[in-house]
């Protein structure tokens, strides 16, 4: 796995989490993504890497369908999302 | 379109307007009145409220909700069916499951039963293990502070002739274990404790309680409905017997939930329910495949992100304790603040009106105690326990903070919060006679 690989997996896994309707599923996923990035950014044991990448794969599928199915059922948005 | 409850306007006859200075740490044009005249008629919210009732219920985790999905559409078979491919692929979801909840709790998947959720655990356990016991021994002890399921099990025994002790807690919410070694009899069949308390958060020692009904053999069940996922438990290092736990307390499906009943040495219930014998006869019924998957996949997230979740509500709590004991006095944090789960804020605003407080803050979710007594305006039994007063009791709010809560929801009930307390209070003479340096407790109020 390389560096780019890596980068472009952080990417879509960002990018596929903004398009959560809800505003506490979005913000969550955003934050746990970049937690977890964050704290396995100076892994050097190679089956780990592969690991963590299988399952940041794993979770980017989870992601985009949950999103869909998120967008099926819409609510309103929260108070403080219609403050900004 | 589904539209929940958007626009909320309220009509509360009692509080409609008083003066009020308008408070600067509000940022938000919402709050900044223009004039100074406050009308909580014209309080109308664009939204809908946010949520901090973690403890009634948690919101499904979107990846539970991914792997119940495809049990809900394709794989719909009987997992107790033994003839066709249907059931085989169900009973090997639901047996997946049985292992990610055993592996949480540290235990066998063979001693996992499902149920419907941690109040049917509680019935099970309760009414199963004193009327299979009960030719011999006659005696339950629990706590003042349990669940009302629990309470309710033990009421129901004491109609069939078992004696229930409801052991008293301390102010901090904790049971005193010389208490319950001195009350432990040969009699005694089954002693009761929850782990986490749903309305004050408070955590019992069970290792300390599970060491003494070890020594003493006398069974040990506990209710850990709102400590499972949250808190590490190990029901052999706790020396736990029989455990309840709820789906939808950890961030997954409503109507599931699980309980723990040991093998070695083996703990015998009478089952409730009678029928096909499922979950080794002691609950009948067909397990509900999509609900137990995603119970499983609950609890394998939460076995991997307890301590990262754990970290997050400390954060939370400490956030929004900070913020509300910075701009308000006389404020109560009911329960021991250390030994306690930080997602439960349990608080008690003096001179303030609970029910008041909460109608102010439409929009946020929040619950004065359980959510079960939550339609009653009797001030809760819990707070009782502990030895609120009466005013104090009346004037609570639990803060229930989840995985999915943000800094800016704190926030946001943290300042609206600090407003409303402010508000109520200015309109209350007894404040104003508080402010005056009146002790309310030496008034001799006079009766009408």
């Amino acid at each position: 796995m390389s560096r780019v690989q890596v980068l472009a997996l952080y990417k879509s896994l960002i990018k596929e989490s903004q398009k959560f309707d809800s505003y506490n599923y979005r913000n969550y996923a955003l934050r746990k993504i970049r937690d977890c990035f964050r704290e396995n950014m100076n892994l050097t044991d190679n089956a780990k890497i592969k690991e963590e990448i299988l399952g940041g794969q794993k979770n980017l599928e989870i992601i985009r369908r949950q999103v869909f199915v998120g967008n099926l059922y819409k609510t309103d948005k929260l108070v403080i999302e219609m403050m900004k | 379109m589904y539209r929940c409850i958007t626009k909320i306007n309220l009509y509360n006859s009692a509080i409609l307007s008083k003066k009020c200075e308008p408070l600067t740490f509000l940022t938000n044009s919402r709050f900044l009145q223009t004039e100074t005249n406050y009308n909580i008629k014209e309080q109308v919210f664009d939204g809908r409220p946010l949520y901090l009732d973690a403890q009634a219920t948690t919101p499904l985790d979107p990846r539970v909700l991914d792997s119940m999905l495809p049990y809900l559409t394709s794989f719909y078979g009987n997992p107790h069916s033994r003839t066709h491919a249907y059931g085989w692929e169900s009973e090997e979801a639901v047996e997946k499951a049985r292992t990610q909840i055993a592996n949480i709790i540290g235990a066998d998947p063979k001693e996992i039963i499902f149920t419907s959720g941690a109040t049917e655990s509680n019935n099970i356990s309760i009414k199963g293990v004193a009327r299979f016991y009960g030719a011999k021994k006659k005696h339950v002890i629990t706590t003042q502070t349990e669940h009302k399921c629990v309470l309710d099990s033990c009421r129901a025994l004491e109609g069939e002739g078992f004696k229930v002790t409801y052991l008293p807690v301390g102010e901090n919410g904790i049971l005193s274990l010389e208490d319950l070694d001195r009350t432990i009899t040969p009699e005694t069949a089954l002693v009761s404790v929850m782990t986490v308390n749903n309305e004050i958060g408070v955590k019992q020692p069970i290792s300390e309680i599970g060491r003494i009904c070890k020594a003493k053999k006398v069974f040990f069940h506990t209710d850990a409905a709102q400590a499972v996922g949250k808190v590490p438990m190990d029901v052999n290092e706790m020396n736990i017997d029989l455990m309840s736990i709820s789906g939808h307390k950890i961030y997954g499906p409503k109507g599931v939930g699980a309980l723990y009943v040991r093998r070695r040495p083996r703990v015998r219930l009478e089952a409730l329910q009678s029928g096909g014998g499922q979950e080794r006869g002691l609950r009948s019924g067909t397990v509900p495949t999509p609900l137990a998957v995603g119970m499983g996949t609950a609890c394998e997230i939460a076995t991997k992100e307890m301590a990262y979740d754990h970290k997050w509500m400390e954060k939370l709590s400490k956030r929004l304790i900070d913020q509300i004991f910075g701009k308000l006095e006389h404020v109560i944090r009911n329960g021991d603040p250390v030994q306690t789960y930080p997602g439960c804020v349990n608080l008690s605003f003096a001179y303030v009106e609970g029910e008041s407080l909460l109608m102010a803050l439409k929009d946020v979710a929040l619950s004065s105690g359980s959510a079960c007594t939550s339609a009653s305006l009797e001030p809760s039994y819990v707070l009782r326990a502990i030895g609120a007063d009466e005013d104090l009791a009346h004037s609570s709010i639990r803060f229930g903070i989840g995985r999915f809560t943000t800094i800016e929801e704190v926030d946001y009930t943290a300042q609206k919060c600090i407003y409303h307390v402010t508000r109520l209070r200015e309109m209350s003479p007894l404040w104003e006679m508080v402010q005056e340096g009146v002790n309310l407790k030496t008034i001799q109020w006079s009766q009408h």
